[in-house]
């Protein structure tokens, strides 16, 4: 095995060009996992965590952020979810890139993405892309990120609203894995937006719960019953070790619920 | 593949192997036993260690990743003659069943107090959070720790 231990982007860049099928390491904490029990043997590895370049948050958010900084904010549902990701021993290694990079359903970070409409910056040797969440996640554990690219950071838009909420269901408060989450964000005029997580192939945006709920100025008892069947409507979820698919469906609609109420109090 | 680090306060000069976690190669490699070996994915912390101020599971640091870390695992934190507080307040507290994941819950605990010697009952558990008891024995460690927290 080789591993490059770059500590700037552009030593990293070129050793991803020299070895474009490299896999890259950030805090760990899912490739460890595939490595220790034999299902992954990488030949090199481009280890990340001491590219300063990955670590910064300002108006994006560097890939190499870790959940123990996401739990302090700026953000505060992504600070929520940050908060739910494994124990502290794996918020202080596991990182946001790492999150979009493993890509499963149940990544923790993903709703609060999903419901920005947030975009992903690629960056090569050769330069720079930045996809919307949908272009990037294209499939339970699938992306769109290419040989030779590593994901730089998340570009988050200019008006995030104050009224955003994250929420988890699960067996217990530490160290799970989702059945099912949602991210719930509210603008000052109204506009909704709903991301349900560990209920689909990739997490997903309520399009039509949405619709509803965006038009409704101050929603009535009626309005948020029919908001929460409509989540549960529209989210794909399967039944698995985890949950099933009918208690998924049913928790879906609960929890964007109580998020949604949550942002209008 | 030789890295060097920091470990226990001492600078070492070591070979890690391919794919090998920081936790078998200070188990396997560097006998130091302390640190245990029971999930192998971050879900149980009785091999968690302190690296560069961050309490982190060793069995999902590459082994090669930790050139210029600085380590300290359970056997640099006390011995049978010089315990650590932390030590001493398990033993004193019956906080110790089996003894399997007491070096993970004293790394954790121990890097809790480092940075807040007051604890509440609150941050400890949460600090706690990622280590496991398959004896079950949480209430002997929570109240070991509320006493040395004063509580």
């Amino acid at each position: 095995m080789e591993i490059d231990r770059p500590t700037d982007l552009a030593t990293a860049l070129e050793a991803l060009r020299q070895a474009p099928d490299a896999t890259l390491l950030a805090g760990g904490t899912d490739l460890m996992v595939e490595i220790n029990f034999g299902h992954r043997r990488p030949e090199h590895v481009i280890a990340l965590r001491r590219v300063n370049e990955l670590q910064e948050v300002d108006g994006t958010i560097g890939a190499g952020v870790t959940w123990a900084r996401l739990e302090e904010g700026p953000h505060r549902a992504l600070a929520q979810a940050a908060r739910t990701v494994g124990s502290p021993q794996i918020r202080a290694a596991g990182t946001i890139g790492g999150n979009l990079g493993t890509a499963s359903p149940a990544g923790d970070g993903l709703p609060f993405l999903v419901a920005l409409d947030a975009e992903i910056e690629l960056r090569s040797a050769a330069g720079s892309r930045r996809l919307r969440w949908d272009e990037f996640l294209t499939g339970p554990k699938l992306t769109a990120l290419q040989p030779g690219e590593l994901i730089h950071s998340v570009v988050l838009p200019e008006e995030i609203p104050a009224r955003q909420e994250f929420g988890k269901v699960g067996v217990r408060n530490a160290m799970v894995i989702s059945a099912v989450m949602a991210c719930v964000v509210r603008y000052e005029d109204g506009r909704t937006r709903v991301a349900v997580g560990s209920a689909g192939p990739t997490t997903l945006r309520m399009g039509r719960a949405e619709e509803m709920i965006s038009a409704e100025a101050d929603p009535s008892a009626a309005a948020l019953s029919e908001f929460q069947r409509l989540v549960s409507e529209e989210v794909r979820p399967i039944t698995d070790h985890r949950s099933t698919e009918s208690y998924r469906r049913h928790a879906a609609g609960v929890i964007a619920r109580r998020l949604l109420e949550r942002c209008l109090r | 593949m030789d890295i060097r680090f920091r470990l226990n306060g001492e600078d070492r000069a070591v070979d890690a192997g391919a794919s090998q976690s920081l936790l078998s190669l200070l188990r396997d490699g560097l006998g130091l036993p302390g640190s245990k070996n029971a999930c192998e994915q971050g879900e149980c912390g009785s091999c968690t260690v302190v690296m560069d101020g961050r309490a982190v599971c060793s069995c999902l640091v590459l082994a090669a990743d930790t050139d210029g870390a600085d380590i300290t695992t359970v056997e640099g934190l006390g011995d049978e003659d010089t315990l650590h507080a932390v030590q001493a307040a398990l033993v004193d507290g019956g906080g110790v069943q089996c003894g399997f994941c007491t070096p993970g819950f004293v790394v954790a605990a121990a890097h809790l107090f480092e940075s807040n010697p007051t604890p509440s009952t609150d941050e400890i558990r949460e600090a706690l959070s990622g280590n496991i008891c398959r004896c079950t024995g949480y209430g002997g460690i929570l109240r070991s720790l509320e006493g040395l927290a004063g509580r």
